[in-house]
């Protein structure tokens, strides 16, 4: 066991190597820090001293991969890309290019983000996961068509729709929660309430279709009929045996997300102006702080990565029939 | 005739489709799933809809400069036949169907006296003396003309069929599917018919900040609408069947190498990645400004570059698909048997590979349509989607958000895009689930 764990965290090592890479090459290699120093200082009156200030400030003033001025091993470490890269694996993410110290900032957003995502995750899982129980213990009848029409109708509609209706109808009309805001501690939750109602709604439609062919599979099976023919009526079945079979499933497919609910939801955050990380990256985009966004895009892969390191993990938990190999 | 990229690749697939076409026709196993789909009315009202979105994407994919001597204008047959709906422009809100503007101004009548009131529209229901007293029949008497001609068009095409298909005729019109086809074309028909008669007196959906004409935007929207859909697979397509079968087929190291290449890249947050590319793209396209020269070239050139950045992150899941479907197919007895009769490797990856995992192909990329369209509107949010000179319904929604803060509010930008969007997003969903439901072997063995 810890063996095939050890293993499967070195394997993330290359994994990360290799987004490092990816993002050195679209943000250093296809643009030069030239022509994106040119960007920010604006485009046509700009002299080769502020270009040259710029880059010195940001550290961009290093050649990208070979310091051939450089003495021996410091032929490598005096580079864009090593310096960068180290960087990143440790966690030190510098500055922004508005000046912030980018680590400091991303402690301190997350926390509003996972204040937002986990309760959207828990509320909208329990809600999915009922609405299609639902429509699997009434199979066959009006109700599982209506419902099946239903979520082809909800997921037809854009998560932007959702947000502004829901703002619109809840916040606007009936006035019953504030629109948009953060606040610190307890005084949050009432603004909490909006985002993740709307969060939770908006996902019906996929999740609940989903998680019906997940109900639908396990049905159909043998172990299903086995209860059936003791004697167990179908609301039994459908709770003692069905749900705990298809918990597998559910379960290792939330373990994925779960790490990446520390980045928040970009457009969730940019409407009800929630300060966390999906709205700090938004900011970044529009600003075009190329520094936060390949700050960001390390950090979502990191957690990703571990979510897949904790999905083996919680197969193998599980369900002991997954052999370690 | 000027060719854009995104017009050259739309074209090349439609030829690329009818190619295909042309080669599967007659061939058993693709005609089963296909007769299913043609019974099913949901699936074939749904196709209905998607070929009248897609018509209409067509005619506004032939680009052409109306005038030689006019410089850099570049239209489409769209906004060739919208002119009067593209010159007719307001000076700012005015609400669908409305005669005067959303806001009051100061205005001096003939004999001096200014006075504080909603002025006039340009265009919109110039024609009418007195607004309070005549829109409303006015409006009944068009939607009316206009139906009616449609409808009649309809009829008149209709008998003209019927007559030269007396022999088949009963299984075209007289099975359910049939008859549920011919009503949605009857009420499409009529309702182009109608909306294109009220668009020449009215604003049917409105104006937007600056005055232009909402139902105008919404219909340019349609294109950019369907080129993320299809633009996307296209440039998916390749890498992830070449990527999953190599993979699947050959395993080893060459299997390691595609398995790390799209672990690293599904890792990063698809988001993430597509903001990070944009703003390369931006900063590229900023400082080769000369490359670019006219604003709708270097729309068009953004856009495809999302359809490349999309196509790029998007195309993990089917190779992952494709690889373990190849994996249990290579071991099939007949895949077997052709290696023992010592037929080469390519021509089993072409002949006995490719075909078998073509279904899962064609169903993810209906499924994935629908959800490219949804995606574009959320990225044009936040401005890392198409250009914000392009008409799209993200951008269409990015400006008509603020607009809910007004008092009266201004909606119908919002629900113009909405509407549109709904429609061919439900049609895409309902139609995926027709294919999927036809071409998926474990599925049709249930019914």
């Amino acid at each position: 066991m810890s063996r095939y764990i050890i293993r499967r965290i070195l394997y993330a090592f290359p994994l990360l190597m290799g987004v490092n890479i990816l993002t050195f090459v679209l943000f250093f290699i296809i643009n030069s820090p030239d022509d994106m120093a040119r960007m920010q200082l604006g485009q046509k009156h700009v002299t080769e001293e502020a270009v040259a200030n710029w880059k010195q400030q940001h550290g961009y003033d290093l050649p990208l991969l070979w310091n051939s001025e450089a003495q021996h091993q410091e032929k490598l470490t005096k580079t864009i890309f090593y310096q960068k890269s180290v960087g990143l694996f440790l966690f030190r993410f510098g500055v922004s290019d508005s000046g912030r110290n980018i680590g400091a900032d991303i402690k301190e957003r997350m926390w509003p983000s996972l204040a937002v995502a986990l309760p959207t995750l828990l509320v909208g899982l329990l809600v999915d996961i009922s609405f299609a129980l639902m429509m699997v213990l009434f199979r066959n009848s009006y109700l599982e068509h209506g419902g099946i029409v239903l979520c082809v109708i909800l997921m037809s509609v854009s998560s932007l729709f959702y947000i502004i209706g829901g703002q619109f109808l809840i916040g606007k009309l009936l006035k019953l929660v504030p629109i948009s805001g953060y606040d610190g501690g307890f005084a949050a939750l009432k603004f909490l309430i909006l985002p993740v109602l709307i969060g939770v709604f908006s996902g019906i439609g996929s999740g609940a279709r989903w998680y019906r062919t997940l109900f639908l599979e396990e049905v159909e099976k043998d172990y299903v009929r086995t209860a059936r023919a003791k004697g167990l009526t179908e609301t039994q079945t459908m709770f003692r045996h069905v749900l705990q079979n298809a918990m597998i499933p559910i379960l290792t497919g939330v373990v994925v997300i779960l790490p990446l609910l520390f980045m928040g939801s970009l457009i969730m955050e940019s409407f009800f102006s929630i300060p966390g990380l999906g709205s700090y990256t938004i900011d970044a985009i529009n600003s075009q702080d190329f520094a936060i966004v390949r700050a960001m895009v390390f950090l979502g892969s990191v957690l990703y990565v571990i979510g897949l390191l904790l999905t083996d993990i919680s197969y193998t938990l599980v369900d002991p029939r997954v052999r370690l190999s | 005739m000027v060719i854009l990229w995104t017009d050259a690749l739309i074209f090349i697939l439609i030829l690329v489709i009818l190619l295909l076409a042309f080669y599967l026709r007659g061939k058993d196993h693709i005609k089963r799933p296909l007769q299913k789909i043609s019974r099913s009315k949901v699936g074939m009202v749904s196709l209905v809809v998607l070929i009248f979105f897609i018509l209409i994407g067509l005619l506004d994919s032939v680009h052409f400069k109306p005038g030689a001597d006019k410089g850099n204008e570049i239209i489409s047959l769209v906004d060739y036949w919208a002119t009067p709906l593209r010159k007719h422009g307001e000076k700012t809100y005015s609400a669908p169907f409305a005669a005067t503007l959303y806001s009051k101004e100061i205005m001096t009548s003939a004999d001096g006296a200014s006075q504080w009131a909603y002025p006039r529209l340009q265009f919109g229901g110039a024609h009418l003396n007195n607004p309070e007293m005549e829109k409303i029949p006015d409006i009944l008497q068009k939607t009316f003309y206009g139906f009616a001609q449609g409808a009649g068009l309809l009829t008149f095409f209709m008998i003209l069929l019927w007559s030269f298909l007396k022999e088949q005729h009963k299984r075209l019109m007289k099975s359910s599917t049939a008859k549920a086809v011919w009503i949605v074309v009857f009420f499409i028909v009529s309702l182009t018919y109608t909306l294109i008669h009220l668009s020449a007196y009215y604003h049917v959906f409105g104006t937007d900040k600056v005055g232009e004409d909402v139902f105008y935007q919404a219909v340019k929207s349609i294109r950019t609408g369907l080129v993320i859909g299809t633009l996307t697979t296209l440039i998916m397509l390749p890498l992830a069947i070449i990527f999953g079968i190599l993979a699947g087929f050959f395993r080893g190291w060459i299997d390691d190498v595609i398995q790390y290449i799209y672990t690293t890249l599904n890792s990063i947050p698809g988001v993430l990645l597509i903001a990070a590319s944009i703003l390369m793209v931006q900063v590229y396209m900023a400082n080769h400004e000369e490359a670019f020269t006219s604003v709708i070239v270097r729309a068009d050139m953004r856009l495809l570059f999302l359809c490349m950045i999309l196509g790029v992150t998007s195309w993990t899941g089917l190779c992952r698909l494709l690889r373990a479907e190849t994996l249990k197919l290579r071991e099939m007895e007949y895949v077997l048997a052709a290696q023992a009769l010592g037929v080469k490797r390519r021509m089993i990856l072409l002949r006995h590979i490719l075909p078998n995992v073509m279904h899962i192909v064609l169903i993810s990329v209906v499924l994935d349509f629908s959800s490219l369209v949804l995606a574009e509107a959320v990225l044009s949010y936040i401005n890392i989607g198409v250009d914000p000179t392009t008409y799209s319904w993200g951008n269409m929604i990015n400006g008509a958000r603020l607009e809910m803060a007004r008092e009266p509010i201004v909606w119908w930008s919002l629900s113009a895009a909405f509407i549109f969007m709904f429609a061919l997003v439900l049609a895409a969903n309902l139609f995926a689930d027709t294919v999927q439901d036809a071409f998926d072997p474990r599925r049709s063995g249930s019914e």
